[in-house]
């Protein structure tokens, strides 16, 4: 009987030496005459175990981690197709303790099946939930994702519900649902996951938005960075296409929706919903003022769903178990589950899927184990690069939209980056105004022409340069960024460079208010 | 200095050049201009403007310009400067003694479409009260005399039924032998505007112009006929429409008489216009044929746009006639967003329809044998008037070479560049003994006048031009004339001369005349112009500020008359000496005969006529791109640069009539329309050879 | 939309097209103010005779969004929305000044004006020069932060047309004359080369205006805020560059 042996193809663990593992395990295994079936998976997400490879024992899975393609042979020595025992043996997938621990609602078959196989998906619940979406009027299916208390997952975090519900009673056709894949923030990665690790899930949730709102198109815009999805999105629909699950009729019924992938090009504000659309549509990536809403006129100034991929993914779920199982989870307004991406200095990265009311702290210390230096954290930048930095003092505020907001921060897509002592807040200040500066689109002039001041000030107030003016005409620019700029690019860079001001004063040469006094009562 | 002059004054008027007629702010500083700015408020541009407007009006000040009246005795002496009174005299002493040997006859009048209503009607009153005769024309002979003809003959007027604007609520639009984008620039705008919005874009040209095909605006059927047969394609789209059962029923019944309507059924039904025969013939798929005929009668709302490529033909009236048929027979008449529009090319070359500058008619097309209007004007004008119709300009020329003409008057006219058959229009010049011109420059006309008074750019002088849509629009004089007199001053001292007393004190007085004999303008006058910025007329008391759209309840012949309009080929054929047709045309920088632009800085886009020829064909000939070749027909012959092009299919060639030293018209035919005599350049056999050595070849054989 | 067109006004710019549809009545700092449905929050101001400063607006091209300078106040509404793209509803209560709005706009202001060249400001009489005066900064101070900056004062030169210049340096990527090109004339000449600080105003595949499919219309001339496009005949001695003052 076949054994299987899974080795993720995830880019990550790619990156880290999986295929080579693959590769020797076939070798290995062909020479010894074994009969192993090598299976290519999505990523588990514990990537400080990565490559992280799996057996199938008798219906249960066994981990073995980090693996290396010389690692091979000692481990079938060592009976890795009964879960023998190694150095690198993990114990059974799922009582890892940091997997143990999450809630693993979209990201449920992630690591589990072979994300190319339309069997291993219909075989773990897939497209259960187009199923049952399919059966239920458009206005049904609107109501659900509403109940389920869904917010947009890349970042703005409005309700989905109210965004669907727009489009579906919108007059005007044809509609598209387009799903933003565009993840630009550095330090996350959830979106790719997915693409690479259970791509039918995306489609089946693009499926059931297009019978919720009247669309027959779909558009999946990916970034280019992220070739690995892009093949795997690309195969898995013509799969799908092969056998019924996009095209005409779709399962039967009278839903015709098709999907195709377009890729980006370098642009991280493609990643905002407008200018994503007029890249897809051809032209400069440059941000659309809004009023119109895409829902209304969004591609070819069609009704439109622009939605985030974990958004998307987290749907067929929702369909499948009811709404009010999914608010069931998640603590005030912030329903469901976060996959938050903890990446930086930290000792465990890697993807968790928790409800929302975990605290930051218990994310990094808990999941992450601290940092991987192992010196003490320092700053916490929660959100991507235009997120706050959260100081120390700060880490006990719980994982909420809301909550993170009141502390001055942006929960975004759900990347944290964990920083420690050696952190020098300056440079990442200017990071954050270099970064505005280099993916600006140009069109506003806060955004296109304040970024590089920006950089500028900062420059000379680390050189000691009229400290003082300059910080105070640093902080009358982020006013205007924050106020005056046509999109969240140039909206959201002062929160960084805000948060570092505030919480790391001393890092700009700047004494804190209380040492400042001090020292002038000394003279 | 960085900082740019500032105006310090600005004066409404409008442009000097093509038929769309934008109004402009003339800018000056110090007196001088400093630059044209489109007027928002103009309802012809709506603020937008072209190359030629905005920029290129140097040419008021060129040194070309001729500054003094001047006279001499043969075309072979040098001029003499004189004063105004001694040319005046001298002019008007040689056109009576000519009228005294050779009769009343032998004199006439040329009147130009580039000067104002007010000057254009005083050229024919001229013509009535200071010859007593009728022997007075206008340049639209050579582009829209069809128009007028086939127009009044069908829908009763021969003008644009609709404003520019009501092309932004038509759902199709159909262009036939024009190219808006290059001829009428503005308009061309706002119908790539609507195109962007959704509208549907036909077009029947023999080219591949830029309207057929420029960014965002593609036509979805263009039929790229072979020149010559738009009479065939036409009645073969209206046998679609009659065969199918595409006509608009309703509409023919109550508003055209049914009678005409079900001959012209039979005509256009029969077999021999069905596409499948129509198609081969004129070298297009029978499918486009029809689609396009189904997308025209589909409407909801479609609109006609025509130009010169469908009136200089021999059977260019008859091609009017087609369009007019068309559209109502499809009903596509008397509202917004339908019509049909000839796009006149001059910028009053409407106003030269409208203001009886014609042998036959007086103003608002009403005719000399009519003794009722006649009455009018022998009233207003306290003078007998000849009811006999006189001689049309290309009769002029006819009547000089066979001896009986002798004396001719010609406003801002070049008949030697611009009129077909060159060699002949010098001939019937040389044969004159009295050749009085009045222009800005001297021109290849001038070298055979005897008198050459000088005229006022509408930059210098005080009038109204009629645009396009029917539209009088202000003419202010921002600078004095250059010669002292405005152009309407000039022939008011003419008529004095030939013994007729007149004073106007304002070119004002000159349209209150115009409003009290013509009932089209009765409620026309500068004080109503200025206080709402533009009439369009007619303008009377049923439409005290101008009427925009016509035709909305009646026709003006009470119901619209289906014309029959069988093809008759030209004469003009292609065979193994001249395999190739030749079709003209014009581009965006350069305005028609040049004299204008050649002498601005919009050399720098055109400097040079320039034969556009298919790949196919020039391969044949062994030409390459900028080579120098040949053009000869069996009237004439020139050389001209040829660019190889994809616009134009094998077959065709295309070359523009800008510059004088092409003389394009030595090329073309003698034939033209059997109604009007408008001629067909646009059907010419030709054969283009490679020069071998460097020269300039023009010659003339017939 | 002829309609609209025709309510164009010689020597008034609402800022953004006007409309033609039913009515809606708003209050701009307490006026009360009758627009058609769709016109804009900038020109109900206008038309109230409250001026509200703006460089990207024009009402004979499609609102755009980009300078930032035209923000309001609207009561119930977070922000500070551009009043060009914001269309006007009934009942609405917009604030056309205030102290944050005076800091914006200003702040605005200076980020254009440390890319300018100072000495084409003093006696100039563009729409720019207008909205300096409305908003009441026309130079950096001395010591300004923003001063010695990036900056395009050296940038593109374009005389090759013979009727009008391209001065880059005067260029603040309002996008007006690309918009004109595209809406007005529909020749779709002009774009907008690179990205962020570096985006610049280029004429076809990054040509001069003489040899792209430029037609001379004069569309981008009449629509250019800050004189960066503008006719060589108001230079009697011919055109020429400020020096560079941003040293």
């Amino acid at each position: 009987m076949t054994a299987r042996v899974f080795v993720p193809c995830d880019a990550l663990s790619v990156a880290l030496g999986a295929d080579e593992v693959a590769e020797r395990l076939v070798a290995e295994t062909a020479a010894r005459s074994l009969d192993v079936t090598v299976v290519r998976n999505g990523s588990r997400g514990l990537f400080w175990l990565e490559p992280m490879i799996e057996v199938d024992v008798g219906g249960m899975r066994h981990a073995y981690g980090p693996v290396e393609a010389d690692d091979i042979p000692s481990l079938i020595d060592a009976g890795l197709l009964d879960a023998g025992a190694h150095r690198t043996n993990l114990g059974p997938t799922d009582q890892i303790p940091e997997l143990e621990r999450q809630t693993r609602l979209t990201f449920a078959r992630v690591g589990v099946i072979d994300p190319r196989s339309l069997d291993d998906y219909l075989a773990h619940g897939g497209f259960d939930g187009l199923r049952r979406a399919l059966a239920m009027s458009p206005s049904d299916v609107v109501d659900e994702v509403e109940a389920s208390g869904l917010r947009g997952r890349g970042g703005a975090a409005f309700p989905t519900g109210i965004k669907w519900r727009t489009v579906l009673g919108a007059p005007a056709s044809p509609k598209y649902v387009v799903a933003n894949a565009d993840e630009g923030d550095s330090g996350t990665f959830a979106d790719r996951m997915v693409m690479e690790g259970d791509p039918f899930c995306l489609i089946e949730a693009m499926a059931i938005a297009a019978h919720a709102v009247g669309a027959t198109h779909g558009v999946i815009y990916c970034r280019s960075e992220y070739p690995h999805s892009i093949a795997t999105l690309e195969h898995c629909i013509g799969v799908a296409r092969q056998y019924g699950w996009l095209g005409t009729s779709i399962a039967g019924s009278v839903l015709d929706f098709d999907i195709e992938v377009r890729v980006g090009a370098g642009a991280y504000i493609c990643g905002e919903e407008t200018s994503m659309l007029e890249s897809i549509e051809g032209k400069r990536g440059m941000v659309r003022p809004k009023p119109p809403l895409p829902a209304l006129e969004g591609l070819y100034g069609k009704p439109t769903v622009v939605n985030n991929i974990i958004t998307l993914a987290s749907v067929p779920w929702i369909l499948a178990h009811g709404g009010a199982a999914y608010s069931g989870h998640g603590v005030g307004r912030s329903a469901g589950t976060l996959p938050v991406q903890l990446a930086g200095n930290i000792r465990r990265g890697g993807l968790v899927e928790v409800p929302f009311g975990i605290t930051v702290r218990e994310l990094i210390e808990d999941f992450g184990g601290g940092t991987a230096s192992g010196r003490p954290a320092r700053a916490v930048q929660i959100g991507g690069p235009l997120g706050a930095y959260f100081h120390n003092d700060q880490l006990d505020t719980v994982l909420d939209y809301e909550a993170i907001a009141a502390a001055g921060g942006l929960l975004g897509h759900g990347g944290v980056v964990v920083f420690d002592d050696t952190v020098d807040m300056a440079v990442q200040a200017r990071f954050a105004m270099e970064f505005c500066a280099v993916e600006s689109c140009g069109k506003c002039t806060p955004c296109r022409v304040g970024s590089t001041r920006g950089v500028e000030l900062i420059d000379k107030i680390v050189l000691g340069e009229q400290r003082s003016a300059n910080i105070a005409q640093l902080e009358d620019l982020c006013e205007v960024l924050e106020h005056g700029s046509l999109c969240a690019l140039g909206g959201l860079t002062p929160y960084p460079v805000r948060s570092a001001l505030q919480h790391f004063p001393e890092d700009f040469g700047q004494r804190n208010q209380q040492d400042e006094h001090d020292a002038q009562e000394n003279i | 200095m960085p900082i740019p002059v500032k105006p310090d004054q600005s004066t409404i008027t409008t442009c000097a050049y093509c038929g769309v007629g934008c109004g402009f702010k003339a800018e000056t500083s110090g007196g001088q201009i400093v630059r044209m700015t489109p007027w928002k408020e103009g309802k012809a541009n709506h603020g937008h403007s072209c190359v030629k407007g905005r920029f290129a009006f140097d040419y008021y000040r060129h040194p070309d310009r001729v500054r003094s009246p001047m006279i001499r005795v043969s075309i072979e002496d040098p001029w003499r400067e004189v004063s105004w009174d001694e040319a005046f005299a001298h002019a008007a002493g040689e056109l009576k003694r000519i009228q005294e040997t050779y009769g009343s006859g032998s004199v006439g009048a040329v009147s130009s479409s580039r000067c104002t209503n007010e000057e254009i009607y005083l050229m024919q009153k001229f013509a009535r009260v200071g010859l007593r005769n009728n022997n007075i024309d206008n340049c639209s002979r050579i582009c829209h005399s069809p128009t007028q003809f086939g127009l009044s003959a069908t829908l009763g007027a021969g003008a644009a039924s609709q404003h520019f604007d009501s092309i932004l609520r038509s759902d199709v639009i159909l262009v036939v032998g024009a190219n808006p984008t290059e001829g009428h620039p503005v308009f061309g705008s706002m119908m790539k505007r609507s195109v962007r919005r959704g509208a549907n874009l036909l077009v029947i040209d023999p080219r591949r112009t830029e309207t057929v095909d420029s960014p965002h605006c593609r036509a979805s059927v263009h039929l790229a006929l072979r020149p010559g047969t738009n009479v065939l394609v036409l009645d073969s789209i209206a046998h679609v429409v009659v065969t199918e059962r595409l006509y608009d029923e309703a509409f023919v019944r109550a508003r055209c008489d049914w009678d005409d309507f079900e001959l012209w059924m039979s005509q256009v039904g029969d077999a021999r216009y069905s596409p499948d025969v129509v198609g081969p013939e004129a070298g297009l798929e029978p499918d486009d044929i029809r689609e396009l005929a189904r997308r025209y009668a589909a409407g909801p709302n479609s609109t006609i746009y025509y130009g010169l490529g469908v009136t200089e033909h021999s059977q260019g009236s008859t091609g009017v006639m087609c369009l007019g048929n068309l559209a109502m027979a499809c009903g596509m008449i008397g509202r917004e967003g339908v019509g049909v529009n000839p796009l006149r090319g001059q910028g009053n070359v409407q106003g030269g329809s409208c203001l009886g500058s014609w042998p036959h008619m007086f103003t608002g097309y009403r005719f000399v044998t009519d003794a009722a209007t006649r009455a009018v004007f022998e009233n207003e004008w306290k003078i007998d008037l000849d009811g006999e119709p006189g001689l049309r300009l290309p009769n002029m020329f006819d009547a000089a070479v066979a001896g009986s003409f002798k004396g001719l008057y010609i406003q801002g006219e070049d008949p030697v560049q611009s009129d077909p058959n060159r060699h002949h229009v010098e001939a019937a010049l040389r044969n004159m003994e009295c050749v009085i011109v009045q222009d800005l420059y001297e021109t290849e006309t001038t070298k055979f006048a005897h008198v050459l008074l000088p005229g006022s750019s509408s930059l210098e002088k005080n009038g109204t031009f009629t645009n396009a849509e029917r539209r009088v629009s202000m003419v202010r004089k921002i600078v004095e004339p250059v010669a002292g007199l405005e152009d309407w001053e000039i022939t008011v001292g003419m008529i004095n001369a030939m013994g007729y007393e007149l004073k106007y004190d304002h070119p004002s007085e000159v349209l209150d005349e115009i409003a009290r004999t013509s009932p089209a303008y009765s409620g026309m006058s500068f004080e109503l112009i200025e206080r709402v910025g533009s009439v369009q007329w007619p303008c009377n008391t049923a439409a005290p500020e101008g009427t925009e759209v016509l035709h909305t309840v009646t026709f003006p012949r009470g119901k619209g008359s289906f014309m029959l309009t069988e093809y008759v080929p030209t004469k003009e054929r292609v065979d193994d000496r001249f395999p190739l047709l030749l079709t003209t045309g014009r581009i965006l920088s350069q305005y028609n005969a040049g004299t204008q632009t050649r002498r601005t800085a919009n050399n720098a886009w055109y400097d040079d006529d320039v034969l556009d020829i298919s790949a196919d064909d020039a391969a044949q000939r062994g030409l390459r791109n900028g080579d120098r070749v040949r053009v000869a027909s069996r009237y004439g012959e020139t050389e001209l640069s040829i660019t190889v092009s994809g616009r134009v299919h094998p077959g065709v060639v295309y070359t523009t009539f800008h510059f004088a030293h092409t003389m394009v018209n030595a090329v073309t035919s003698d034939l033209n329309d059997w109604a009007t005599n408008c001629p067909e350049y646009k059907v010419t056999a030709v054969e283009v050879t490679k020069v071998t050595k460097v020269g300039k070849v023009t010659k003339v054989t017939s | 939309m002829w309609s609209e067109l025709r309510a164009l006004r010689d020597g008034i710019d609402l800022g953004t097209p006007p409309r033609d549809g039913e009515p809606v009545t708003l209050s701009v700092d307490g006026i009360p103010v009758t627009v058609a449905a769709g016109s804009s929050v900038l020109l109900a101001a206008g038309i109230a005779g409250c001026t509200v400063p703006k460089l990207c607006a024009s009402d004979t091209l499609e609102a755009f969004g980009s300078c930032r300078v035209c923000l309001v106040e609207i009561e119930g509404r977070r922000g500070y929305p551009a009043s060009c793209t914001t269309p006007v509803d009934e009942g609405m209560q917009v604030r056309t000044t205030s102290d944050m709005l005076a800091k914006l706009r200003r702040g605005v202001i200076e980020l254009y004006l440390s890319d300018f060249p100072e000495g084409d400001i003093d006696g100039g009489w563009s729409q720019l020069n207008t909205t300096l005066d409305q908003v009441g900064v026309h130079r950096l101070a001395d010591d300004h932060p923003y001063r010695s900056g990036a900056n395009h004062q050296g940038g593109v030169l374009d005389m090759s047309n013979p009727y009008f210049v391209f001065d880059q340096a005067k260029c603040i990527v309002c996008s007006r004359c690309v918009r004109a090109c595209e809406e007005i004339q529909g020749t779709f000449a002009l774009t907008i080369d690179g990205r962020g600080f570096g985006s610049t105003v280029v004429a076809g595949q990054n040509e001069s205006f003489l040899e792209s499919d430029c037609v001379s219309c004069g569309a981008c001339v009449q629509a250019c805020p800050s004189d960066a496009l503008i006719e060589k005949s108001l230079f009697p001695g011919g055109y020429e560059r400020a020096d560079s003052s941003q040293a």
